[in-house]
């Protein structure tokens, strides 16, 4: 009766994911109307300067996800709770998309902006490099071994992966302007001053969705671990109980 | 100090003197070098003008390789009859295992170094102008920077199975840094008409990575270390 | 004297080690006797310090063991599995590194003069790499003594010794003893246990299910006592 109840526990999504996703549909749908619809058209660059908002908005979840990540392994280094390496783990993975999002959408704007597919702007290859970090982090995850060993680890490497990133940042920023001084100036449309009111607005607005949608995945990762979790533990019970029925 | 630096030097000496017996990590280092080498001669024209381009990459390319396969035995070694488990029962700090692996570490590549780099500087026939002083000690502090991550990142790698796939994967990510930065003060110091001053924020950068990876390997060793 | 106060280990999801209290006092030598997977040397493994317990302490002479008390570690001589031992070095080498780590004085002489209570003084200046695996588990004995250790946990110490290295490490087990050492020793060897010990703990399943004195039991009623608790479900 006690399995059954902890099924019905998790099969159960909590109240705070539901209250999330209900938010989450109209302002995605808000988002995307003021994005596509509603923003003016940019002069030069047509109809592709709307990546930009998505382009920006995956980048601060990436890095606001990496963050995530440093928190929490600290946390598990600390507390050695279970959550918090999952939520770490959950978290590292989310920006890994986002991270992707960005390497995407990056040379698409560079490509009508610059008209070059990839240009080694600092925060387009400080990008690059946090992917690197982090699908290393993913692979420190998918040791063999037992989760003990594995979240000690990822937090170690969680841990001096962020703390690398403005060292990172720093190196390429000073290494491009010594190589390539003028190939573009820094990037007045992506300091926020010379926008439009109205972009601007649709910029803010599509940042805090996706910060939005950031804890939706959040949420759903770790209840989907959790689901995982709960499966192999009622795996493990049942073939035990199958051993002991066996040898007597 | 005495459950710290007394085994790390221990440690360290014990490295230097197994290595000394058995000489197989720095003379595959050597050896590989040399093929770096050879193959960069191959694959780029060492014409006059190249030279000067070329060099304070492979320099950087020779420590970074020849480094990592140094790196991937550096832990193994501690682990066929799990050596590294008598080290964490005894009375030494861990995070003193971690300063006598950087040291032995170091110095291994160090000696690959003193060989490799001389040896490529003939075979290019480049003259290195002005001081040797700033170029030494911009590859001290380089090799360093990259000799603390690569320790502390080898003691993880080899938790798992395939911990010689894994080294290069977690390793070069983060010292991206070290390599911008030691190859662009390398080119500025041995560049013809060298002027120190432009290297200096270079040097910074390296000394501010050296500072903060080699203090996270001393607070977070001790994890790694757990059983 | 030492003491263990609900400790405890989980590796993944399995529970190795139930919550044991148990303490041991003075001049014993103890046997922990029980089938394989009981977690008897994840159990010795963490009286030495080198597994981290899930919960529970350990404690010697009422001294919390703690990651960095190192006079208290500097007194646990702890014998594993595996030797500790470097390849391509001699055992002289290899007892003076480790006399070093530990501090001993006249390092030198005291590693010789093991090597000789081991038996392995021919052999004193060959590489380890080529030894068989008793000649490595005697040197892996002198090893865990270097420091003249207050406390010895031995793991599993009689395995691939022949019968004179056997009865050498019953009489450098019984002269510690005399000396006032406590030894815990996990084993399967009952013979050795009549022989050395003093006291038998007995596990199953993580948990500890009897605790009983050698010297009022004569061998078939540790054997018998042993199957009937490990049987018993």
């Amino acid at each position: 009766m006690d399995n059954k109840n902890s099924i019905f526990r998790f099969l159960i999504p909590s109240k705070g994911y539901n209250i999330l996703f209900y938010l989450a549909i109209p302002i995605v749908i808000m988002a995307l109307y003021l994005t596509f619809i509603w923003s003016p058209v940019e002069r030069t660059m047509g109809e592709v300067q709307k990546i930009f908002y998505f382009h920006v908005g995956s980048a601060w979840n990436a890095f606001f996800a990496f963050f995530v990540v440093l928190v929490f392994s600290i946390l598990y280094l600390v507390k050695r709770k279970r959550i918090y390496d999952i939520i770490a783990g959950v978290s590292a993975e989310i920006g890994v998309v986002f991270t992707a999002i960005v390497l995407a959408t990056g040379p698409i704007w560079a490509h009508s902006a610059w008209n070059t597919w990839w240009t080694w702007e600092p925060r387009l290859t400080t990008t690059l490099i946090l992917f690197f970090i982090y699908i290393a982090y993913i692979m420190i995850r998918n040791m063999e071994g037992e989760w003990q060993k594995k979240a000690r680890l990822a937090s170690v490497f969680g841990i001096i992966g962020f703390i690398n990133v403005p060292i990172v940042f720093m190196a390429v920023r000073w290494w491009e302007t010594n190589l390539h001084p003028v190939v573009l100036g820094d990037g007045n449309e992506q300091s926020g001053g010379g926008l439009e009111p109205s972009m601007l607005f649709t910029l803010l607005f599509t940042v805090a969705t996706m910060t939005l949608v950031y804890f939706l995945f959040l949420r759903k990762g770790i209840y989907i671990e959790q689901l995982r979790l709960e499966t192999s533990k009622l795996k493990a019970k049942w073939q035990e109980k199958e051993i002991n029925r066996e040898a007597s | 100090m005495r459950y710290f630096i007394t085994p790390a030097l221990l440690i360290a000496l014990k490295d230097l003197y197994s290595e000394w017996r058995t000489r197989q990590v720095v003379v595959t280092m050597l050896i590989f070098s040399a093929l770096v080498i050879v193959t960069f001669s191959f694959a780029f024209d060492p014409t006059r003008q190249a030279v000067e381009a070329l060099i304070p990459g492979m320099i950087w390319v020779i420590t970074v390789f020849a480094g990592i396969l140094g790196l991937n035995r550096s832990f193994l070694s501690e682990q066929k009859q799990d050596q590294l488990h008598g080290m964490i029962v005894a009375p030494a700090d861990p995070a003193s295992i971690y300063l006598g692996k950087v040291i032995a570490n170091y110095v291994f590549v160090f000696v690959v170094q003193a060989i490799s780099i001389p040896l490529l500087l003939i075979l290019f026939d480049f003259q290195v102008p002005g001081d040797y002083g700033w170029f030494l000690l911009i590859l001290f502090l380089g090799t360093f920077g990259f000799i603390c991550v690569g320790t502390l990142l080898s003691a993880v790698s080899i938790q798992s199975k395939s911990s010689e796939m894994l080294l290069p994967v977690l390793l070069f990510p983060l010292v991206t840094p070290i390599v911008i930065a030691a190859v662009e003060a390398t080119r500025i110091v041995l560049a013809q008409d060298a002027s120190i001053s432009e290297a200096f924020s270079w040097m910074q950068l390296i000394v501010v990575y050296d500072l903060v990876f080699f203090v996270a390997g001393f607070l977070l060793f001790e994890y790694v270390l757990e059983v | 004297m030492i003491e263990t106060n609900g400790l405890s280990k989980t590796i993944g999801e399995k529970t190795i080690v139930r919550p044991i209290n148990v303490s041991f006092q003075g001049a014993e030598t103890v046997a922990i006797l029980g089938p394989n997977g009981a977690g008897k040397s994840t159990f010795l493994n963490m009286i030495a310090g080198l597994i981290k317990p899930t919960s529970g302490l350990i404690s010697f002479h009422g001294n919390a063991l703690k990651k960095d008390d190192y006079t208290l570690k500097e007194k646990i001589g702890f014998l594993s599995h595996q030797s500790f031992l470097y390849d391509y070095f001699t055992p002289i080498e290899n007892l003076i590194f480790f006399g070093r780590m530990y501090k001993v004085e006249n390092v030198r002489e005291r590693a010789k003069q093991l090597i000789d209570e081991v038996g392995l003084k021919l052999f004193q200046n060959e590489p380890v790499r080529s030894f068989s695996r008793g000649m490595l588990q005697r040197l892996a004995i002198a090893r865990a003594l270097i420091h003249n250790p207050e406390y010895l946990l031995l793991d599993e110490p009689h395995t691939g010794l022949d019968q004179q290295a056997v009865s050498i490490l019953n009489e450098v087990i019984k002269a510690r003893q005399k000396e006032g050492v406590t030894v815990l020793m996990v084993t399967h060897d009952f013979q050795q246990v009549t022989d050395t010990c003093t006291r038998a703990l007995i596990m199953r399943n993580g948990r500890l299910v009897d605790d009983l004195s050698i010297s009022e039991l004569g061998q078939d009623t540790l054997d018998s006592r042993y199957q009937a608790v490990v049987k018993s479900s």
